[in-house]
């Protein structure tokens, strides 16, 4: 019956069996570009769409599956990145003077100098390869560091949300993303522009 | 005069917290006359920028729909397939 055809598809929407075939790599991709290591990012992806088969009657269609499944996913990212806070404490504030001991001397001038870079950063961009590097010079950091630069600059929360999110201090924080700035620059000149 | 040490520290600051007047001029002054925290200066601009071309292109799926990215593993995609399914029979 046309009738039942047209609720059928209607029903298609939040049926979720299709959900995994249409939207698992993506969500996946998403996990992994933030954790950086494949079984977390697995793990999320399953606790995502459980978790959206238990809210599926909240979803009214407003955005599109994908967005609301991405923003089930990006709270499930920050939760995960508030245990690994939580499991591994994060430094406390005489990290400062950890940097001081590897990139600069006693007395603050530079020990390893930034060089020239040669390429033309503007072009490189739209490298494939320049992410790859980039997204391996993010998992170099420690685990917390990295998170807290990826809380920052791709899930763009602000100073505050990612202190309340991870329990640390605006100092703490703001020696972890120094850090993580100084260690991400001096692994791209390694890896990529000298 | 500021340190290379304090100048980095600040200019990585600058990206969360408005800097003070103070702080302000104490980075251009020693900008002014340091050969090398310029450079540290543009290059954490670059990666800034980076990251922000990142998010858009991502938005733009580039990134995160090309055919040879990651993708979740047979098995997976397995356990994932049969959670769901024995989570919709509750």
């Amino acid at each position: 019956m046309p009738a039942n055809r047209h609720a059928g598809a209607v029903e298609e929407g939040i049926n979720p069996e299709t959900w995994l075939e249409e939207h698992g790599d993506f969500l996946f991709r998403y996990a992994w570009s933030r954790l950086r290591d494949r079984y977390s990012a697995e793990d999320l992806v399953q606790d995502t769409l459980l978790a959206a088969i238990d809210m599926r009657r909240g979803f009214q269609g407003r955005s599109s599956l994908r967005t609301w499944l991405l923003g089930i996913l990006r709270h499930k990212i920050i939760d995960y990145m508030r245990r690994k806070a939580r499991e591994v404490p994060i430094e406390d504030e005489s990290i400062f003077d950890q940097i001081s001991e590897r990139f600069f001397d006693a007395r603050g001038e530079w020990l390893v100098k930034p060089l020239e870079w040669k390429d033309d950063p503007s072009r490189i961009i739209e490298r494939k390869e320049f992410w790859d590097v980039l997204m391996r010079c993010l998992a170099e950091l420690p685990e917390n560091m990295a998170n807290t630069f990826v809380l920052r600059e791709l899930e763009e929360l602000d100073s505050q949300e990612i202190c309340k999110a991870l329990r640390i201090t605006s100092t703490n924080l703001g020696a972890l993303l120094y850090r993580a700035r100084l260690r991400l620059r001096r692994c791209l000149e390694m890896n990529w522009f000298v | 005069m500021l340190s290379c040490r304090k100048t980095t520290q600040l200019i990585s600051e600058s990206f969360e917290r408005k800097l003070s007047l103070l702080e302000k001029l104490a980075v251009r002054m020693h900008l002014l006359v340091c050969r090398l925290c310029p450079r540290f200066r543009s290059q954490i601009l670059f990666i800034e920028n980076a990251m922000r071309q990142m998010r858009s292109s991502e938005k733009e799926t580039e990134i995160l729909e090309g055919s040879d990215r990651p993708a979740l593993s047979p098995e997976a995609v397995e356990r994932i397939r049969s959670s769901i399914r024995e989570r919709l029979q509750h």
